[in-house]
C-alpha cells in the first residue's frame, strides 16, 4: 500500500486555491470506484456519497481496504485506480482535502506551531501565524505550542495534528484511523474534540472501532468481503457526540458487529456484559 | 528519595569522568607489562617512559608535522563530505542519475586505495592535495552511501501528507526529505571522521616532505621506534578528539533525533 518509489510523484497540481470565502459546502458522489494491487482487486463498482458537511463513518475488519478507499479519495493511491468522484458543485475533488493518518506525522525537527503551519511552507506561502495560535489555543495546546513532538505524549501528538489539519482550511476532511492508537479515556477527549472543531466539514473518518463511529458518525457504513462491499448507511439518531450508553446506541452497536460478522452466540456474550 | 537517587548520580559522574583515565592507565600498563615480561630491547618495543621522553624532548619537530597532518584530515574530511553530500542528492532526486552512478560508485570501491595513493602523489605532487585528495576518497564512499539511504528512506506517511498539502518538489526536499536524511548524513560522516586520518597517512607514507606520516616512516628506517611510537600516540590522541568533537557538534546541531542509548529526560 506504501509507495515504493523513493521520488514522489509532484502533486498533480501544485497551487491548490484555497480561498476561505468560498465554502459551499458540496455533497461528494463517487461511482464505480476501482483499485487493485497486483491485479487483486480490492474493491470494484464502488458507489459511496459523502454528504456536504456530515461525517461519515466507515468501518470494517482490517484489511479489507478502509484505507485503501480513503487514500484513493485523497489521490494517494498509485497505479491501478479508477472510477468517477464528482463534487456536488462540479469542481474537482483533488486540492480541497486535509489528510490525518493513525501516525501522527509531525516532523520530529518541528516544534508544534512549526508543524501546524507545515502546509502553508511545503506551498511555499507565508503561513498565517495568528491563525495558528487560535487552533493551537482550541485543541488545548498553547502550552506546548514550541516544544517538539518527542515531547509530548500520545494525545497532545493527535492534538497538534488535528490543528495541523483544521490549519489546511479545506471543506474536507479525510482521517484514517486518528484515534486508534490512543487509550480510552484520551480517544474519547480526541473524538469530543474532533467533532466540535470538524464542524461543518464534509468528513470521511476510517475507524475499526464500531462505538467511535456511533459516537460522532452522522452516516455509518461497512466494508466487508473480497472485493469489498460496502453496507447501506445506518443513521443513529441524536446529536453529536453521542451517549455510548443509550439503548439505542448499543442495539445499533450489536447490528454493526454482527454486519462486520460476528455470531448470534458472541453478541449475546457482548449483550449480556453491557 | 532524593537523597538516594542523588548519592548513585555523583557516583556515576564520578565514574563516567575517570573512565576515560582508567582506561589509559589500563593500555599503558599493560605495555609496561609486555616490555618486561618479553624484555624487548629499546629498538623493537620501547617503554611507555622512553616514549613519553622523546614526546617532551622532540614536541617541536612533532607538533611541526603534525600540523600537516591534521590539515591534511580536517580538509579531507569536509571535502569528502562535500562531495559525498553532492553525489548523494542528485541520486536520490532523479532516477537516471541513480542508475548510472551507482555502478561506478560501486566500481570505485573495487579499487585498493592503498594502492592509488602512488598515483595521487604523481598527479598533485608531494604537497598536501594529493593527502587531501587520498582522504577525501576515503571519505566519500560511507558519506554517498548513507546520505543516499537516508534520502531515499523518507518515512512515507510525510511524502503522503506533503502531498495532500500540495507541496512544491523543491519545499518537500528543502523542508522534509533533507532534514529527515540528517541523521543517516551525520552517521555516515562519524565513519568518515574515524576513517580520514588513516587517508592522510597513507598519503603521506607513499610521498611527502612534511606530516606525522612521514615522520614515522623516517624514525622506522632510522630505527628510533621511540619517535615512531610518538607520532602514533599524536594520532591517536588527534583522532579521539577530532571525533569526539564531531560527535558532539552532530548532536547539537540534531537535538530531535532520538536516542536510545541516552536515558529519557
Amino acid at each position: 500500500m506504501r509507495k515504493t518509489e523513493p521520488v514522489p510523484k509532484p502533486a498533480t497540481s501544485p497551487n491548490h486555491p484555497v480561498m476561505p470565502g468560498n465554502t459551499t459546502p458540496f455533497d461528494i458522489h463517487l461511482h464505480g470506484g476501482r483499485v487493485a494491487f497486483n491485479g487483486d482487486d480490492i474493491f470494484h463498482d464502488l458507489d459511496l456519497t459523502l454528504p456536504a458537511s456530515s461525517i461519515t463513518c466507515l468501518l470494517g475488519p482490517s484489511g479489507v481496504g478502509k484505507s485503501t478507499l480513503l487514500r484513493y479519495l485523497a489521490g494517494l493511491v498509485d497505479g491501478e485506480a479508477g472510477g468517477d468522484i464528482a463534487c456536488s458543485d462540479g469542481r474537482p475533488l483533488l486540492g480541497r482535502v486535509a489528510y490525518m493518518a493513525q501516525q501522527d506525522l509531525l516532523l520530529p525537527w518541528r516544534s508544534v506551531r512549526e508543524n501546524v503551519v507545515l502546509g502553508a511552507v511545503l506551498r511555499n506561502e507565508r503561513p498565517d501565524l495568528a491563525r495558528a495560535d487560535a487552533l493551537i489555543a482550541k485543541v488545548g495546546l498553547s502550552d506546548a505550542a514550541h516544544l517538539r513532538p518527542a515531547e509530548l505524549s500520545g494525545g497532545m501528538k493527535q492534538r497538534a495534528a488535528l490543528a495541523r489539519t483544521l490549519m489546511e482550511d479545506r471543506p474536507v476532511v479525510l482521517m484514517d484511523e486518528p484515534f486508534s492508537a490512543l487509550d480510552s479515556l484520551n480517544r474519547m477527549r480526541l473524538q469530543d474534540l474532533a467533532a466540535r472543531v470538524l464542524r461543518g466539514k464534509t468528513v470521511l473518518l476510517v475507524t475499526h472501532d464500531p462505538l467511535e463511529a456511533l459516537r460522532i458518525g452522522d452516516r455509518v457504513h461497512v466494508l466487508r468481503g473480497t472485493p469489498a462491499v460496502l453496507s447501506d448507511a445506518m443513521l443513529p439518531a441524536g446529536s453529536i457526540p453521542r451517549d455510548i450508553t443509550d439503548p439505542e446506541i448499543l442495539r445499533h452497536q450489536a447490528e454493526l458487529l454482527r454486519q462486520l460478522g460476528a455470531t448470534a452466540e458472541e453478541l449475546n456474550r457482548a449483550e449480556g456484559t453491557a | 528519595m532524593t537523597k538516594t537517587s542523588r548519592t548513585p548520580f555523583t557516583e556515576r559522574r564520578l565514574l563516567k569522568l575517570a573512565r576515560p583515565i582508567i582506561i589509559i592507565a589500563a593500555l599503558i600498563a599493560t605495555w609496561q607489562i609486555v616490555v618486561t615480561v618479553t624484555g624487548a630491547p629499546k629498538y623493537m618495543l620501547p617503554a611507555p617512559y622512553e616514549v613519553w621522553l622523546t614526546l617532551i624532548k622532540r614536541h617541536d619537530v612533532l607538533l611541526d608535522h603534525a600540523r600537516y597532518t591534521i590539515a591534511e584530515t580536517v580538509i579531507g574530511l569536509f571535502a569528502g563530505a562535500a562531495l559525498g553530500a553532492l553525489a548523494a542528492l542528485p541520486m536520490a532526486l532523479f532516477a537516471p542519475v541513480r542508475f548510472w552512478l551507482m555502478p561506478i560508485l560501486l566500481v570505485s570501491q573495487a579499487i585498493p586505495f592503498f594502492a592509488l595513493a602512488p598515483l595521487l602523489v604523481l598527479w598533485l605532487g608531494f604537497g598536501l592535495g594529493s593527502k587531501i585528495a587520498m582522504a577525501a576518497l576515503i571519505i566519500f564512499f560511507p558519506v554517498t552511501v548513507a546520505f543516499f539511504d537516508g534520502l531515499s528512506r523518507t518515512e512515507p506517511g510525510f511524502l503522503d501528507l506533503a502531498r495532500t498539502m500540495g507541496a512544491s518538489r523543491w519545499r518537500l526536499l528543502t523542508h522534509v526529505r533533507l532534514p529527515a536524511a540528517l541523521p543517516s548524513f551525520a552517521s555516515g560522516f562519524r565513519v568518515a571522521t574515524a576513517v580520514a586520518p588513516i587517508g592522510a597517512v597513507i598519503g603521506e607514507w607513499v610521498g611527502s616532505s612534511h606530516g606525522l606520516g612521514y615522520l614515522m616512516l623516517h624514525a622506522n628506517a632510522r630505527v628510533q621506534i621511540d619517535m615512531v611510537f610518538a607520532c602514533l600516540l599524536i594520532l591517536c590522541a588527534f583522532s579521539i578528539t577530532q571525533y569526539f568533537l564531531v560527535d558532539r557538534a552532530l548532536r547539537a546541531a540534531l537535538p530531535w533525533q532520538p536516542d536510545s542509548l541516552k536515558p529519557a529526560k
